[in-house]
């Protein structure tokens, strides 16, 4: 008997437990189905938007395709930007026998890229490796390493590497932590300290672009356009509290055209090209020479090859120099060890 | 044997444990005039970040090359202070040393306050602090920013459970003491979460602090060995160093000692703990703060002389504008004010009195912050290749008044988190004091 009547009581229990169970699942499963439905209808009603047609009359139209155009052309450019330009791999040749410090380059590229004068993407620095050499001139880009360590070091993906081999920033992205700055030892990149050169400029086409989408001027707001999108692979426009660079002039790049610092050089230092392709083309004289020839003939090399860094830029080393080293100018305070 | 005290005796005792270590709770006049103070103090910090906020990081001194100051240096600083927490709750609390109860949670409160501000001081840092979040969606865990962020946060989740923990008694304690407000009593009533008292509920207890105290070990060696990566993941002179991560644990230590001390000082002064955080607790932390700085004596040696030696061209100018160039005044001061002469002072018996160890605190404390400057700055000013055609404020890096109240603004959060800390909990654990005076169960008496 006293078997029989727990037998009974734990049957009951069961019962109700499944009972219960069957019922919290129903609700619970009800509750997900209801949340489901009421995301879907709010999700129809957010993809259709109102718009004014040119005749003054208000009309539904699906979002998608219809959202602000700076935007879209922001996000387009910027995953342009990110793929690279296919099959290539670029590579630059500096010759130092050819410079004579003529600073062509520093300044197309600080004109294309809006820097302030005391800011560079490449630097026209002067050398003496040691007492006993001669002095000479070293255009310093950034290296665009095929192993770069601010990339690596970056934390959020704002500075990334190409498969056309250039390194490029994101400034809508970059938190300005400045680890990059620290790790690269070209001292290749700057920081917008301050607001930067045409901050003002920017902001006043931005309002005049968002009032000639207001008033309807689609033509001209067009042409507006390219000016207040952010190109990452001009990186322009600059951005306050943000990281800037070398960028091999990968907008230029885009058009089959030199980089800005490359068509600028009035001696010929520069040669760029395509690795894939064994070529680089002189940015002065247009002659494209076979980039194996040109760096076996003339002992290329990298700068600071043991730290691995594997630069894509090559520098071929300034004997015979076209011109004589003017002394006078020679800097003798040098801050670096 | 301690239990042939006379319950009356016990009864006592713990009466008088508990008016004195209850005391410094609650809010006096004194402590509306400090937070006052403080709180004036870091409006006129908080304006100095506006500023920075408005104009930019060009309103501090750092420039493309020195393009981590200041910021940086004291984040270094904060994240070592903060690891005294460990030091005296894991590594002495394990080893079994029993006299570092009243200690315990003075450290526990510094490591929390320090851990905390130590986030914020590096968005201080940040050219875009709106996009902090961008961490987080975008995160690469290649980067030891990823790394740092994480340990730093799970150090401030493991330091607030080893304050919590072995507050839970005095909670529950604190909760049926009239003296006190009753909205604080609720509170506390609330925080102690049911605690009895039982021996069951001490097993449990001690059992998770001693779980959490192993945590923290690693946890704590991380937070520092990660960011010395910071500096020594990259390819620059003086920073590339292999010994970087104890070289920043072991002056870790001495920092956070050097604060754990001026605190036992400034708590036993005003909070009239005299009977509690004795003479002799001095002496045995004097010994101990001897015994990590001549580790990290030894650390010094190692990353100056053995590059030293050799003097590799590039080392070779780093290693002179620090010994006998532009920050040699700096860096002797720091090595012989910060290091040598506390060492040396504190072997004698003498020294290791409350007085001269509060003053040498002092010393080795701001030693330990402008250690830390010279770890950072020196080694941007001497890049790879030289640094040309940028005008001379690039060169040299002169950090501006902005920047320094920007920096005083951390330091006064950390006070008001201690302070604040220090004026709601008894800043000594009241079980353990009266465990220790052979009252096993507390709660039974009261």
């Amino acid at each position: 008997m006293e078997d029989h009547s727990t037998n009974n009581n734990n049957s009951r229990r069961d019962f109700l437990q499944k009972v219960g169970l069957i019922a919290s699942g129903t609700v619970m499963g009800g509750a997900a189905m209801f949340a489901g439905f009421k995301f879907e209808t709010s999700k129809k009603k957010e993809s259709r938007i109102k718009a004014l047609t040119a005749e003054h009359q208000l009309i539904e139209v699906e979002a998608e395709g219809h959202s602000h155009p700076v935007e879209d052309m922001l996000t387009e450019l910027q995953l342009q930007g990110r793929e690279g330009i296919p099959d290539k791999r670029w590579v630059m040749v500096i010759d130092l026998a050819k410079c004579r410090n003529a600073r062509q380059c520093m300044k197309a590229c600080q004109g294309a890229h809006e820097l302030r004068p005391e800011q560079h993407h490449i630097n026209v620095l002067q050398m003496q490796d040691s007492e006993n050499t001669a002095p000479y001139f070293m255009p310093k880009p950034c290296q665009h390493c095929d192993n770069p360590p601010c990339v690596s070091v970056c934390p959020v993906d704002a500075t990334f590497k190409r498969p056309d081999g250039i390194v490029l920033i994101d400034n809508e992205r970059c938190i300005g932590c400045r680890f990059c700055v620290a790790a690269c030892p070209y001292s290749a990149r700057i920081f917008h300290w301050n607001e930067p050169l045409k901050e003002q400029e920017y902001k006043e086409n931005k309002s005049k672009y968002s009032q000639m989408i207001a008033e309807g001027k689609q033509e001209e707001a067009k042409e507006l356009e390219k000016k207040v999108a952010y190109d990452v692979e001009l990186n322009v426009p600059q951005r306050r509290g943000t990281i800037s660079k070398c960028l091999f002039s990968a907008d230029r790049l885009r058009v089959g055209q030199m980089p800005y610092c490359v068509s600028a050089c009035p001696n010929g230092v520069y040669y760029f090209g395509d690795e894939n392709e064994d070529a680089v083309t002189n940015g002065t004289t247009k002659q494209t020479v076979r980039l194996s020839g040109l760096l076996r003939d003339n002992a290329g090399y990298r700068l600071m090859e043991e730290l691995g860094t594997k630069p894509r830029v090559y520098y071929l080393p300034p004997k015979n120099r076209l011109f004589p080293f003017p002394e006078e100018t020679l800097i003798t305070n040098e801050h670096h060890s | 044997m301690e239990n042939h005290f006379t319950l009356e005796q016990q009864k006592e005792s713990l009466h008088k444990i508990t008016s004195d270590l209850i005391k410094p709770i609650g809010i006096n006049r004194s402590f509306h005039l400090w937070m006052g103070f403080l709180t004036l103090a870091l409006l006129g910090c908080l304006y100095a970040y506006y500023l920075q906020l408005r104009d930019g990081l060009g309103v501090a001194g750092i420039r493309d090359y020195v393009s981590w100051g200041m910021y940086i240096a004291n984040f270094v600083f904060f994240v070592a202070s903060s690891l005294i927490g460990m030091l005296i709750t894991a590594v002495l609390g394990l080893s079994g040393a029993k006299w570092i109860s009243p200690i315990a949670r003075i450290s526990e409160i510094i490591a929390i306050g320090f851990a905390a501000i130590a986030g914020l001081v590096i968005v201080s840092d940040m050219g875009r602090p709106e996009r902090l979040i961008n961490v987080f969606i975008y995160g690469r865990i290649q980067s030891p920013i990823l790394w740092d962020v994480t340990v730093v946060t799970t150090y401030v989740l493991i330091s607030l459970i080893l304050l919590y923990l072995p507050l839970i008694p005095d909670l529950a304690m604190l909760s049926r003491n009239q003296t006190l407000p009753k909205w604080l009593r609720k509170a506390y009533e609330l925080l102690s979460i049911n605690w009895k008292g039982t021996a069951s509920q001490y097993e449990i207890l001690h059992k998770a602090i001693k779980i959490m105290a192993i945590l923290i070990i690693p946890v704590a060696l991380a937070i520092h060995t990660v960011t010395s990566w910071l500096f020594a993941s990259t390819a620059r002179v003086g920073w590339d160093s292999t010994i970087f991560g104890p070289y920043f644990v072991t002056g870790a230590f001495v920092a956070g000692t050097g604060f754990l001390i001026i605190a036992m000082y400034f708590f036993r002064k005003n909070y009239k703990l005299h009977d509690y955080i004795t003479e002799l607790h001095f002496d045995k932390i004097g010994k101990i703060l001897v015994l990590v700085s001549l580790v990290y004596l030894y650390f010094n040696i190692n990353e100056f002389l053995v590059p030293g030696y050799k003097m590799k061209s590039h080392e070779a100018v780093h290693l002179r504008e620090l010994m006998a160039g532009n920050h040699a005044w700096l860096f002797w001061g720091v090595q012989i004010f910060g290091l040598i002469l506390p060492i040396v002072l504190l072997l004698f018996k003498k020294m290791r009195k409350p007085l001269p160890m509060f003053i040498i605190s002092i010393f080795i404390v701001i030693g330990s912050w402008f250690k830390r400057y010279l770890i950072v700055v020196p080694t941007q000013e001497h890049p790879f290749l030289p640094i040309q055609n940028v005008p001379d404020n690039f060169i040299y890096y002169q950090p501006t008044l902005i920047e320094g109240l920007i920096t005083m603004a951390s330091f006064i959060l950390v006070l008001m988190i201690v302070t604040i800390l220090s004026k709601v909990f008894p800043i000594i654990p009241i079980w353990e004091t009266a465990h220790e005076k052979g009252i096993h169960e507390p709660e039974k008496l009261s």
